[in-house]
């Protein structure tokens, strides 16, 4: 036997009893299967058929209106030529709108040619032996028009928050959704070479400033993206960052979300901080959770609700867009507090600091001999490549009250002796020159 | 009666911050600025965020208007069925701001974070001994992020056993996150009706349970207020089926020291530290939602997990079987050492006590008011009780006609049209909090306004007069929404 042979024993009639089909502990018979592809082909043939009638139609009226034309405008020596011309753009533009239709019809055609080739044909002639790979083109082929709608792959930078990512992947798990890991670059920013070669590309999310601290080009990065029919969504750590840099809006972003912790909530070992997501208007009814809105009251007062409710477990049940309830509010209220007292000016300069501080230690660090590997600018976050053997010193610096970052070993294995270091506007000059002399002696 | 509490005073208006303030204000002292400025490439760099210009003292009168349009727990009584709307001790505010706890970074070293550990570890352990089940993880950050981590977890003991399911039971009277957070997990959830006593009846359950069935999302006591009583059962039907039981904790404000879920069949059940451990609702978050199990789903608890060692804690990632990490960090850190503040202010018998005391002050009230509203299941209730606009209905009044109406009494309303196997539902939930007093005025307030439905239902039909504004237009803000300032 061959092996081609062997493989077709196990599809469709190979023993009465045994499933063809089972998901989530859900199975379809060989009677059911046989049920299934019967009525699909009849619905397969059905909706060809309809779309040719269509087309047939738009032919026949083509003519009779030609016609109509032609007798109309050589009638009469008054009535205008002009009118063959306009009939037949008219006549032209509605067939090319149907014309542009029937293109699918070939998908079609080629489906019910395939179960009848492959499946009654096949059944006709024992041993029942269809081609291998059938069910697999005819799944691929119907697959294609699903993706239009709906997309089951994201893609995930690399140099997004390890543990972010993580949680990603907790979410994922039960949904039939695929994460793909985009790979980064060595100057520090994400490589989206590969993205067009990732097929059923949902979505793509990328940080900035990204973990290692770098910031990436975001526009050119959502064009890149736009054009695999993705959407676009930046995400990020480090709020305050956008006081200083290009707004994840204002360069394509579909969705943006991240950390708002820093705008005044302590840190609290991790928790509570503040999640915020936001989108485009056209995604504005697919969020999840409490949107709130501005209204009027019933002497036209202006006053808040709870909005778009639609879109909440509480009416749609298991339809929801999410099962979000609880949030975050009294964060926000801080943050907002936060916001409202720095103002446009506070927060652009509180950003410069930030930057600048980092700015500082970066080039006393450098100074003092030690690596900064990756050369995309950064905000207030970098990495410090430091000496074979820097965990004896991390320890001893640990006893003199510093904390010189994080080791991101743990998270990156290649990234052996590589430290993330954070400056805000709370450290001054003296504790970080301290600092430098500290790690280099 | 009594003077209303319900009064008029003096409060002001704001604008919206963007109509307030001038360019070049600024209300936060900047550190001094002690290094060189450092340009960065100008293709990065934007306008920054359009921000107002604001001082100090804006900012801080802004806020302070916006407040007192607010009703809060520390205003009044708040009655907000199913919310656990109890008084939050000033103290448990103190404990989180304590520096050592609000200052820690969730990545620093282990060796310097043994206090918040040490913390979490020790709540976990009260609520264990609390509900009677064996672990606890403390990572979901309200109670339909633990419902969701509690469907994650029963997925993953499915796929673990090698043959997945695919349908969860969820009770008509479940809260609207239960069944979306099987949703999420790619379950479908299966209805099934309450009987006519309010409570799952175990026909109705064996009638819907199969092989294809994940399990049971049940809510004890349940949202009409009244105890499950044949959980027992219940959970037996399901567990020879091989599912498992969910519990919905969100009502365990009523049990607390009484009823030990983990002895009554539970598998796994989540708890909401901002209602039943007092930590404030914030006006919607943060909150924080612990899943206590079962031992046989111990090892699918996400990661990572504290573990206590010789003395020491330590974060423990290892765990083969775990669904993974729910958060980036540790859960809402902040959130639970209000609740570990709670706990140990109160002690074990205090926790009774405060259950006691809810479902007495709920059957107090169902008692005064089931001459006056309609009571669709007069039976013993727990921590609440659901009555409905039945009776007003002759008068067209309904039920968010009274609630409107009860404002002006100055009373929170009560949660309304849930649980939607109640036509015109009016939920209450007194706490334990309540005094006498406040209950018995809340009472007249309610007969007061029942009579006036009967005599001049238009004052119902234009209330609330005397709040900052009137009823809202919800329609105009849905279909056209103004979501940006």
């Amino acid at each position: 036997m061959t092996e081609e042979h062997t493989a077709s024993q196990k599809t469709p009639g190979s023993g009465p009893d045994e499933p063809v089909w089972s998901y989530r502990g859900y199975h379809l018979g060989p009677s059911e299967f046989t049920t299934a592809m019967v009525h699909y082909y009849r619905a397969e043939i059905q909706r060809s058929n309809t779309w040719r009638m269509r087309l047939d139609n738009t032919t026949n009226w083509a003519v009779v209106t030609t016609s109509a034309a032609i007798s109309f405008a050589l009638s009469s020596p008054t009535n205008h030529h002009g009118a063959l011309i306009l009939n037949s753009l008219l006549v032209a533009i509605f067939l090319w709108i149907e014309a542009r239709r029937y293109r699918y019809y070939e998908l079609w055609a080629h489906r019910a040619r395939l179960i009848e080739t492959d499946f009654f044909a096949a059944m006709l002639v024992p041993p029942f032996a269809p081609h291998p790979e059938w069910a697999e083109n005819l799944a691929e082929s119907l697959l294609m028009a699903v993706r239009v709608t709906g997309r089951r792959r994201v893609a995930v930078s690399r140099l997004v928050h390890p543990l972010y990512r993580q949680t990603v992947q907790t979410y994922f798990e039960p949904t039939g959704y695929e994460v793909v890991e985009l790979p980064y670059l060595p100057d520090g920013t994400t490589d989206l070479g590969g993205l067009e070669q990732i097929e059923d590309l949902a979505g793509v999310a990328i940080q900035s400033p990204n973990f290692i601290g770098c910031i990436e080009d975001l526009q050119k990065a959502g064009e890149q993206i736009h054009k695999t029919g993705a959407l676009f969504i930046p995400c990020f750590t480090e709020v305050l960052a956008y006081g200083l840099l290009k707004s994840p809006g204002s360069q394509g972003a579909d969705i943006a979300c991240g950390e708002g912790q820093s705008l005044g909530i302590p840190l609290s070992y991790g928790g509570p901080g503040l999640g915020m997501i936001a989108s485009s208007k056209t995604h504005m009814r697919k969020l999840p959770g409490r949107l709130v809105g501005q209204t009027k009251d019933l002497e036209g007062r202006r006053g808040f609700v709870l909005t778009l409710a639609t879109r909440e477990q509480h009416i749609r049940r298991e339809k929801a867009t999410s099962n979000i309830c609880t949030n975050n509010s009294l964060c926000a209220l801080a943050a907002a507090m936060y916001m409202a007292s720095l103002g446009k000016t506070g927060i652009r300069e509180l950003a410069d600091l930030n930057h600048d501080k980092a700015e500082y230690l970066k080039a006393r660090l450098q100074e003092a001999g030690f690596t900064i590997p990756f050369e995309r600018p950064t905000f207030n976050e970098f990495v410090v490549e430091f000496p074979k053997g820097f965990a004896r010193t991390y320890e001893r610096l640990l006893t003199q009250k510093m904390i010189p970052g994080l080791a991101l070993k743990p998270f990156y294995q290649e990234f052996s002796e590589h430290y993330l270091l954070c400056v805000t506007e709370t450290k001054s000059r003296e504790a970080m020159d301290a600092f430098v002399r500290e790690v280099a002696s | 009666m009594k003077d209303s509490l319900g009064t008029t005073g003096l409060i002001l208006n704001e604008p919206l911050l963007w109509a307030k303030g001038k360019a070049g204000r600024c209300g936060f002292s900047l550190p001094r600025r002690d290094v060189e400025t450092s340009p960065l490439d100008p293709g990065l760099v934007g306008d920054g965020p359009d921000f107002p210009d604001l001082s100090e003292v804006d900012v801080v009168r802004h806020y302070t208007r916006l407040s007192q349009w607010n009703f809060g727990v520390d205003t009044g009584m708040y009655p907000l069925g199913s919310c656990t709307m109890k008084y939050n001790p000033k103290t448990n505010e103190r404990q989180a701001a304590l520096p050592g706890f609000a200052g820690a970074h969730p990545l620093i070293p282990e060796a310097l974070s043994q206090g918040a550990l040490r913390m979490m570890f020790d709540l976990e352990q009260y609520l264990m001994e609390i509900t009677g089940m064996d672990a606890v993880t403390l990572q979901p950050a309200a109670g339909a992020h633990g419902e969701l981590t509690g469907m994650l977890l029963i997925h993953a003991w499915h796929q673990k056993k090698g043959a997945q399911r695919t349908r969860v039971i969820v009770p008509d009277t479940a809260h609207g996150t239960n069944p979306a957070s099987v949703a999420l997990c790619g379950y479908r959830p299966v209805a099934v009706a309450s009987n006519e006593q309010g409570i799952l009846s175990a026909e109705a359950v064996s009638g819907v349970m199969d092989d294809d069935t994940a399990g049971i999302m049940i809510t004890n006591p349940n949202t009409l207020g009244l105890f499950e009583e044949n959980i027992l059962e219940i959970a037996e039907i399901v567990h020879s089926r091989g599912g498992l039981v969910y519990c919905d904790g969100a009502n365990m404000n009523a049990v607390m020291g009484v009823v030990q879920m983990g002895k009554i069949g539970v598998d796994v059940m989540h708890l909401n530290l901002h209602k039943t451990f007092s930590t404030p609702h914030g006006g919607g978050g943060p909150g924080s939602g612990p899943v206590c199990v079962k031992k046989e789903l111990e090892p699918f608890l996400p990661v990572p997990r504290i573990a206590k060692k010789d003395g020491k804690y330590a974060l423990d990632d290892d765990r083969s079987d775990s669904i993974g990490r729910l958060q980036a960090f540790y859960g809402n850190v902040g959130v639970m050492l209000k609740a570990y503040s709670y706990i140990r202010t109160m002690g074990p018998e205090g926790l009774k006590k405060a259950s006691q005391l809810a479902v007495l002050n709920a059957n107090y009230i169902k008692e005064m008011l089931k001459g006056t509203l309609h009571l669709p299941y007069d039976r013993p209730c727990m921590h609440e009780c659901v009555f409905s606009d039945k009776h007003q209905a002759p008068h067209h009044v309904t039920t968010l006609d009274m609630a409107k109406r009860l404002m002006d009494y100055g009373f929170h309303p009560p949660t309304v049209y849930f649980p939607l196997v109640v036509p015109g539902a009016i939920m209450m939930e007194p706490t334990e909090t309540e005094s006498r007093e406040d209950i018995d005025s809340y009472i007249e307030a309610f007969k007061a306004i029942v009579q006036e439905a009967r005599e001049n239902p238009d004052l119902l039909h234009d209330a609330p007069r005397k709040c900052k504004v009137r009823r809202l237009d919800e329609t105009t803000a849905a279909r056209r929404p103004c979501l940006a300032g």
